[in-house]
């Protein structure tokens, strides 16, 4: 039976499902364990890619496009491969078959073929005995570009059409265009009490993971490629280095080693993988490259910037009526997951609030920067931002509390929004109740002393999606066990740990169904050669969805166990128990045997012991093109209060305390979740006051380096309280959600909402800059000075 | 080329490499000493943060032939160095960052434990404010940095043998269970 039967509405785990578990009868789950790896990472055993070497390893290194947007007329390598230490060197012809994570958007090279559509696209690549040999080797090669005129305002690029960045695109550089209307926007907006309409910017930011992106190759004599890769979705890296090197699947095989941070950033199949692949199988050795910091942001793939306008209506209590977006995004040079951005830039904004009437218009387009792609809470983090201000801006017109208003139009739980996305549970009231207490808003609210202020914000997003990227009705997760006589149950999953603790989610799991201590299960990941498929660590579905593959294959397991055990004692199996390492008889305690020994017999019994688990999400979606992008199992929901100071000086904000109050179905394991909220904030409120991810006038990056691209350090964190909200999802593994994205979402805004709360300003541009601040607080100088001398001189008359 | 005698951990070690090789490259590139992490090469990050003579350094800047004769300490030299000294496990610090769930990817976070092994040493009891200051040459991009204070602190609890502070989550789910989260 596949997982999508068995896990259907009414699975096992829900609150009112009959033998449904409180917290308190879990061995394992609900509590704060440690990771598996935690001990190996602390202790500098953990190996990530670029801790590979390989005997006779040769290093690679590559040659960027100088233009933002040019014609490769031609590349010469002759001096480079004089070069003594160079052992290959290649270009776009060596792998002319384009790619692109999406299959109906393949539109990128691993080295440019004709065109490079960027300051540091990539042009050719060099092996050579070491780093510095291959350096030199990039000066040595020739390359003659035709310049051409170069996009860096998505205005510009979507009024004209020539030349164009793609001109395999029909369309202009429109890379993707998406009009959706549900319900009738127009008259339900005629008939509000009142109407907010307004512009709002989000500028572009990217993802810096500490660790650079790496790969390394080999090619054996008899033609087996073993890439191991810095990626975060084993599974589309398997495909894409298929299809661009033109060898049958079988002959590949992608290791993911321990990685170092990804957010969305090491989604997308890489230059890199192509090249060290292509190096290794021409030169006959393992071949490494690993990315410098500069090469890291040209690779980019981050939060898109975009360009929205929202008008929303409600009634005189404050029910929203509808909303009306219009949004401008700019994708830079490639497509990358640039389809499902633009879907997701309307269709994740209906919740956790009812819309009666929605409409959104979103266009993306191509302009000559580093490709956009995505990043933690992918393509929804911009307009919920927007939406979220708006919010507050109608509570202030209506004379509401902004907290009130968000309760106020609540769409509920095991509902449908708008756009036919189907809600199960949904525990984002607790959220506000729970941000509520903590921040001691009702005290505090407008209460603070200028240049203090409180601000809210909701969101929801994610737990996983129906859309597979390539439309395939195989599982989405896939899970083999292994039970060993000595006692251990080896997990073999195809997900992929990013950090999030996903290998460690599959430990907890199997100890928490076959009762075994967390150190009786080993977990072997993300290897295409040991591993069944699992589509990787992206839109925050692993806890769904390999939790619940990891169930369903532990509960048939389960079922051999319990059936030899209770040969052995001639019991009824409702009587055999699996708890802490041990197997006991519930009506006769004297009697136990060890795991080890309840293994032993059922593999006398039922011959070699193992089983597979699986999970594909049931049919879902809206009945309408784009439908099912969006549509996911289940979705969290988060509130945040954030508290801010501004110094009217220097401009400056400073966000001093932070409540996340997250929905994440179950807290599995509450630490991780804490963790996750945690650095979702961090990373949401540093878009917000401290990083931009831009180019200058010239296409050229404006400063590529931690330095400049200011991540925060322990000195600018805020203070930060996590709230777990548990609402128990239906059908999430013992009623889990996602935790990694969602609580992402409301930082931006609650921090507009709390800056509007200290001084009077309503800051709609991102980022929230010092200039920006004071020109806002003179512009609100300027008006109430006007508005005096009106008054004054009304009062003369 | 050169010949270099290093004094890393407890070992006196001899490497060759050429002359503008950093500590850094020498650590993971000759040494196979591949804790020490690069996540810039430019001394903006922290990754490769190691101890010279007890001090946070950062091994990317360093020149390798500079720091000869120097006790240098990786993080592989943590543990040893606690087991030596009688202890059992890994060092407090490593135990601690585990135990609070500080160790996301992981990557920068053997700068960051060495960086804090030194603030220990020398301030055993530090103040949140210490603890912010003494690791703000060390860039997480994972956890918000609050489970890293939570992990210094519980180090510190534990070396005193007092009880950390419930963290907010903790707090909260106790009272909703009526039982601690944490085993």
């Amino acid at each position: 039976m596949s997982a999508r039967d068995l896990h259907g509405p009414g699975a096992p785990w829900g609150p009112e499902a009959p033998g449904a578990k409180a917290n308190a009868d879990f061995g394992v789950v609900g509590k704060a364990h440690r990771k598996i790896d935690g001990l190996a990472k602390a202790t500098g055993a953990a190996v990530y890619t670029d801790d590979l070497q390989l005997p006779g390893m040769l290093h690679a290194k590559t040659l960027r496009s100088p233009h933002a947007h040019a014609r490769v007329k031609r590349v010469d390598f002759t001096k480079a491969l004089a070069l003594p230490g160079v052992h290959a060197a290649i270009g776009g012809d060596s792998m002319p078959i384009k790619y692109g994570v999406i299959p109906w958007t393949p539109d990128e090279n691993a080295l440019a073929v004709d065109k490079v559509r960027f300051i540091g696209d990539p042009v050719a690549a060099v092996a050579a005995l070491d780093e510095d040999t291959a350096n030199a080797a990039l000066k040595l090669i020739e390359v003659e570009y035709e310049v051409l005129h170069a996009y860096f305002d998505p205005r510009e690029a979507l009024a004209r059409t020539a030349p164009a960045i793609h001109e395999s695109k029909k369309g202009g550089n429109v890379s993707k265009s998406v009009q959706l209307d549900f319900g009738d926007v127009d008259s339900a907006l005629s008939q509000a009490a009142v109407v907010v309409e307004d512009d709002y910017t989000f500028h572009g930011t990217t993802h810096a993971p500490i660790e650079p992106h790496c790969a390394v190759a080999t090619y054996s004599a008899d033609g087996l490629l073993t890439l191991w890769s810095a990626t975060q979705i084993t599974h589309y890296v398997h495909r894409a280095l298929s299809r661009v090197l033109e060898l049958p699947p079988h002959k590949i095989r992608v290791i993911q080693p321990c990685l170092g941070g990804a957010f969305g950033g090491k989604s997308d199949p890489f230059s890199l993988e192509f090249c060290v692949s292509k190096l290794a199988m021409l030169t006959g050795r393992p071949v490494k490259m690993l990315w410098t910091r500069e090469e890291v942001f040209y690779a980019h793939r981050g939060r898109h910037p975009m360009q929205m306008h929202y008008r929303s209506g409600a009634t005189a209590d404050g029910k929203l009526l509808g909303v009306d977006a219009k949004i401008l995004i700019d994708g830079g040079s490639y497509s990358s997951f640039g389809l499902v951005t633009t879907y997701y830039s309307g269709q994740l904004l209906t919740g956790p609030y009812h819309f009666p009437s929605y409409r959104f218009d979103s266009t993306r387009v191509f302009t000559n920067k580093p490709p956009c792609g995505p990043k933690r809470g992918h393509g929804s983090v911009q307009p919920r931002f927007a939406f979220e201000i708006q919010l507050d801006q109608l509570a202030e017109k209506l004379g509401l509390d902004p907290l009130e208003i968000r309760r106020r139009n609540f769409q509920g739980d095991f509902t449908r929004t708008v756009n036919g996305q189907r809600i199960t549970s949904n525990g984002f009231l607790q959220c506000l109740d729970e941000v509520e207490r903590a921040s001691d808003w009702r005290a505090r609210k407008g209460k603070l002393p200028f240049g203090r202020g409180l601000g809210v914000a909701g969101s929801m997003y994610i737990s996983g999606t129906n859309y597979p990227v390539y439309p395939n009705e195989m599982p989405q997760a896939g899970v083999q066990l292994k039970v060993d006589r000595s006692g251990l149950v080896t997990v073999f999953t195809g997900g992929n740990d990013i950090g999030q603790g996903s290998n460690s989610l599959c430990a907890y799991i199997v100890a928490e169904e076959l009762g075994l201590k967390l150190d009786q299960v080993r977990v072997v990941a993300a290897d295409t050669d040991l591993c069944p498929v699992d589509l990787g660590a992206y839109s925050s579905r692993v806890t769904f969805m390999v939790g619940n593959a990891t169930i369903d294959a532990c509960r048939k397991l389960r079922e051999q166990l319990v059936a030899a055990v209770a040969a052995k004692w001639e019991c009824a199996a409702g009587r055999v128990r699996f708890i802490d390492g041990l197997v006991v008889d519930l009506e006769d305690v004297s009697r136990s045997m060890s795991t080890m020994e309840a293994f032993q017999l059922a593999e006398t019994k039922f011959d070699t012991l193992g089983a597979t688990g699986s999970y594909n999400t049931p049919t879902l979606g809206g009945d309408y093109r784009g439908g099912t992008i969006g549509a996911s199992p289940a979705y969290s929901f988060t509130a945040h209060v954030v508290e801010c100071e501004v110094d009217v000086e220097t401009g400056r904000i400073t966000v001093e305390r932070v409540w996340i109050a997250h929905d994440c179905g179950r807290a599995i394991n509450p630490m991780i979740v804490a963790g996750q909220m945690e650095g979702s904030a961090y990373m949401g409120l540093a878009e917000a006051v401290l990083e931009d991810h831009d180019i200058n006038r010239f296409g050229l990056h404006k400063g590529p380096s931690l330095l400049d691209y200011r991540i925060p350090t322990s000195l600018d964190t805020p203070e930060f309280h996590a709230l777990i909200v548990e609402s128990l999802d239906p059908e999430g593994p013992y009623g889990a959600k996602e935790a990694g994205e969602g609580p992402l979402h409301p930082s931006l805004p609650a921090l507009s909402n709390a800056v509007y709360d200290a001084v009077g300003i309503r800051l709609k541009h991102l980022p929230f800059t010092p200039a920006k601040v004071l020109a806002a607080l003179r512009e609100q100088r300027a008006a109430a000075k006007q508005e005096s001398t009106g008054a004054l001189a009304r009062g003369a008359r | 080329m050169a010949r270099l005698q290093l004094r890393i951990n407890a070992d006196l070690v001899d490497a060759d490499a050429p002359d503008h090789w950093t500590l850094l490259e020498v650590l993971r590139y000759r040494l196979g000493l591949t804790g020490s992490k690069q996540g810039c090469d430019k001394g903006d990050c922290g990754a490769c943060t190691v101890l010279v003579d007890g001090k946070p350094w950062l091994a990317c800047l360093t020149l390798a032939a500079s720091v000869q004769g120097r006790a240098i300490t990786t993080i592989e030299g943590l543990l040893p160095a606690h087991r030596r000294a009688g202890g059992e496990g890994a060092d407090p610090v490593q135990e601690a960052f585990d135990r609070c769930g500080a160790l996301q990817c992981g990557f920068c976070q053997p700068g960051m434990m060495l960086s804090a092994r030194a603030l220990l040493n020398r301030c055993p009891q530090p103040t949140r404010e210490q603890i912010r200051d003494a690791l703000s040459g060390n860039l997480c991009r994972c956890t918000g940095y609050t489970q890293i204070f939570e992990a210094v602190e519980s180090c510190v609890a534990e070396a005193v043998g007092a009880k950390p502070d419930l963290r907010s989550w903790e707090a909260q789910l106790a009272e909703r269970r009526g039982k601690p989260v944490t085993p």
